[in-house]
């Protein structure tokens, strides 16, 4: 910013300046604070308008982890029998599918988000990041309500939640910041390239058994525990089931996740401020 | 004098055209645009990667509590000198300095989705356009009135008139209370009677002391609001300073006889033995022209000659001429055959001219090309010229329709015969 020296009312700062020789800071909190307003109504669109002109509304939000839930308590549980620390594998598994379908349905709607209010962004200027955020944060209210019906099966099974059941909110919270990192980085991604789009579910998929989301991480060989743990969502979910039912944890695993979790974090956000200034020119 | 709220620097922005991917509609388009994307992005290595400078070296200063009229035909870099401003792209090259919150209003109803309600859309368009929930709460009522929506508050807005639409639209961004307005062509919908409204409230704005930049193609909405204009030509400043004189020169840019379409084949192939000498547009005094306006006729004239009396006995009987009609790209869109019932039969003589007519309404305004083909279809290629001819369609003379015909909304120009029955059955077709 320079200061003009024509006089009167031009003395002052202007209040913007776009430059093409100095592009706008990385990250602008303020202007972030100013839109909070934008991220609650954008979320809300995307919730409001998930289940419109559906029979079942809210319901598939139960639906997709349970059935996925029975699937592999069949043939996982019980015709392959593997094992699942001495939990129910009903439960071992929901707890894990649980996690995992939050994590995957906010990086998938988050990588698609860009793409999808294309038409937003080309027309009006607001932080980009509120997009894919919005699409993060909408994917939470199905995790939510999933939730619920964790509780019934609990119940069914006589297990009680443990006292350390609190720590499931700070471990949701960096799921959370992990999807939307990655989600903010493949939605960046799409933005240029559509072939994300085709490779995202694929990605997902591989991902989720590369993750002990259906099996135990103490099927894994001790020695590539830390291997395994690289893996954000590894850490993530095996300390989201024993924080729910009070069970030993692996502490060096979780901190492994989490540090890798903030780094992939980072990582999202860094890309996601790199490509953001071309989204208009190129979505 | 007030003190500068706009003040713009030897802006430039340059597009790479066919290097950026388009967005893919449909899934036929994304797989083929996945299949040729590696090899477009080859392509970008490739130096031929065709530029386009939307904007060159544009400066200029807009005062406080000012209402300025950007004017220029279709692709003269209106849009992306407000995209600009509003930060929604960035500059290639220059600066641009704000002294005030800018709010953009780039179309109507932004952020609108069908399946929420009016109110619900109230609140996402405006806090996309920069309000705060607050600000909405407390014009919320205001802007329901204006709209003259009130019954429908809570009912989605799919199931509004388009004209409730256009009004719960407009009303929200009226309400928009920024130092600054940047408006791009969103007066050209609505009905008369609300355009008139808006008109209205804009000169209220205006009076308020807020600055305006206004983009539009309607010059008497232009001249009423603005007190200064500034003509873009092809990126560039072509003129500025008060409106009258502005839309003045705009309004004669587009009459005085521009340099008419030339001859000026870019490839041409085939045996050659006869040739297309000429080829031309023409207005309605038989004079050579640029352009026609999208609602007069699109007439073309060739000359055609045999160049080698050897062949064929030097006739040009049995010869088929073919005109093919192709986007600026290159895409072809029309094609039209001396052959077509009720065809004409090239003369039997060593030369001819050849007159094409196409019945208005033509094509949406913008550039095309003119690719001729003289021969035999699949037997024998006489003359195949690509590029004989570049021309342009102009906007309407008339008005063709009360909205903006934009670009991206298709090609060709038609008449259409409506009917309307307001209950289910079935109507009988009208007749023409």
């Amino acid at each position: 910013m320079s200061r003009t020296a024509d006089g009167g009312r031009d003395m002052a700062d202007p209040w913007m300046v776009i430059d093409a020789a100095h592009p706008r800071k990385a990250i602008d909190l303020g202007e972030l604070w100013h839109y909070r307003d934008l991220l609650y109504f954008l979320t809300r669109r995307d919730v409001a308008v998930r289940y419109t002109q559906t029979v079942l509304g809210f319901l598939w939000a139960i639906i997709q982890p349970l059935t996925s839930m029975v699937v592999f308590t069949v043939f996982l549980g019980t015709l392959a029998g593997v094992p699942s620390d001495g939990i129910p594998y009903p439960v071992f598994s929901y707890l894990g599918l649980l996690l995992w379908t939050y994590f995957a349905a906010a990086v998938t709607r988050s990588g698609a988000s860009l793409v999808g209010n294309a038409h937003l962004l080309t027309r009006v200027y607001f932080p980009r990041v509120l997009v894919p955020l919005s699409a993060t944060l909408a994917a939470f209210v199905d995790f939510a309500i999933a939730f619920l019906v964790l509780g019934g099966l609990m119940a069914w099974y006589g297990l009680v939640p443990a006292a350390t059941a609190v720590f499931v909110v700070p471990l949701v919270v960096v799921t959370a910041c992990t999807a939307a990192g990655v989600g903010m980085w493949l939605g960046a991604l799409n933005a240029r390239y559509r072939d994300v789009q085709y490779a995202l579910p694929f990605l997902m998929q591989l991902w989720m058994f590369a993750t002990p989301v259906v099996y135990p991480a103490s099927l894994v060989p001790e020695r590539w525990r830390p291997l395994l743990a690289l893996n954000p969502l590894a850490g993530l979910i095996e300390g989201f089931r024993a924080a729910m039912l009070g069970r030993p944890l692996d502490w060096i695993a979780l901190g492994i996740s989490v540090s890798s979790a903030a780094v992939l974090t980072l990582l999202g956000v860094w890309q996601f401020r790199r490509m953001e200034r071309a989204f208009a020119d190129t979505v | 004098m007030g003190s500068t709220a706009i003040r713009v620097r030897g802006l430039s922005k340059r597009y790479w055209i066919g290097a950026a991917s388009r967005p893919a509609g449909h899934l036929r388009e994304a797989l083929t645009d996945l299949v040729t994307a590696p090899f477009r992005r080859l392509a970008r290595w490739a130096p031929a990667s065709e530029e386009l400078w939307a904007l060159r070296d544009v400066s200029l200063d807009v005062e406080h509590g000012e209402v300025l009229g950007v004017v220029g035909r279709n692709g003269a870099g209106k849009s992306t000198l407000l995209k600009i401003i509003s930060r929604v792209t960035e500059p290639t090259a220059g600066r641009v300095e704000l002294f005030g919150r800018v709010g953009s209003l780039l179309e109507v109803g932004t952020g609108f989705h069908p399946d929420l309600t009016g109110r619900e859309n109230i609140y996402l368009s405006g806090t996309i356009l920069g309000m705060r929930k607050r600000e909405i709460d407390r014009k919320f009522d205001e802007i329901v009135a204006f709209a003259e929506v009130e019954p429908f508050v809570d009912t989605p807005v799919k199931r509004y008139s388009s004209g409730m639409y256009v009004r719960l639209a407009f009303a929200i961004a009226a309400h928009l209370d920024t130092e600054i307005l940047l408006m791009d062509e969103v007066l050209a919908v609505g009905d008369a009677e609300f355009q008139k409204k808006c008109l209205g409230k804009m000169d209220d704005v205006a009076q308020a002391g807020r600055t305006i930049v206004f983009v539009s193609h309607n010059m008497a909405a232009v001249q009423r609001l603005c007190g200064r204009g500034v003509l873009l030509n092809r990126g560039m400043v072509a003129a500025a300073g008060p409106i009258g004189e502005v839309v003045k020169q705009y309004l004669d840019g587009d009459a005085s006889p521009r340099e008419a379409a030339r001859f000026e084949p870019r490839a041409r192939s085939g045996l050659g033995w006869a040739r297309v000498t000429d080829a031309k547009i023409l207005d309605e005094s038989d004079r050579p022209a640029a352009g026609r306006p999208c609602d007069s006729a699109l007439r073309f004239e060739l000359a055609i000659e045999v160049i080698d009396m050897g062949k064929a006995g030097g006739s040009l009987r049995g010869l088929v001429v073919e005109l093919v009609i192709c986007s600026e790209a290159g895409d072809p869109l029309l094609s039209l055959m001396n052959v077509d019932d009720p065809g004409v039969e090239l003369p039997a003589g060593r030369a001819c001219r050849v007159q094409v007519c196409i019945p208005p309404p033509t094509f949406v305004p913008g550039r095309y090309r003119l690719d001729i083909f003289l021969g035999i279809p699949d037997l024998q290629h006489v003359d195949v010229i690509a590029e004989a001819l570049r021309f342009e369609v102009l906007p309407p003379e008339r008005p063709w329709r009360p909205y903006s015909i934009e670009e991206g909304r298709g090609v060709f120009l038609r008449r259409a015969d409506w009917a309307v029955a307001s209950s289910v059955r079935t109507i009988k077709a009208p007749s023409s």
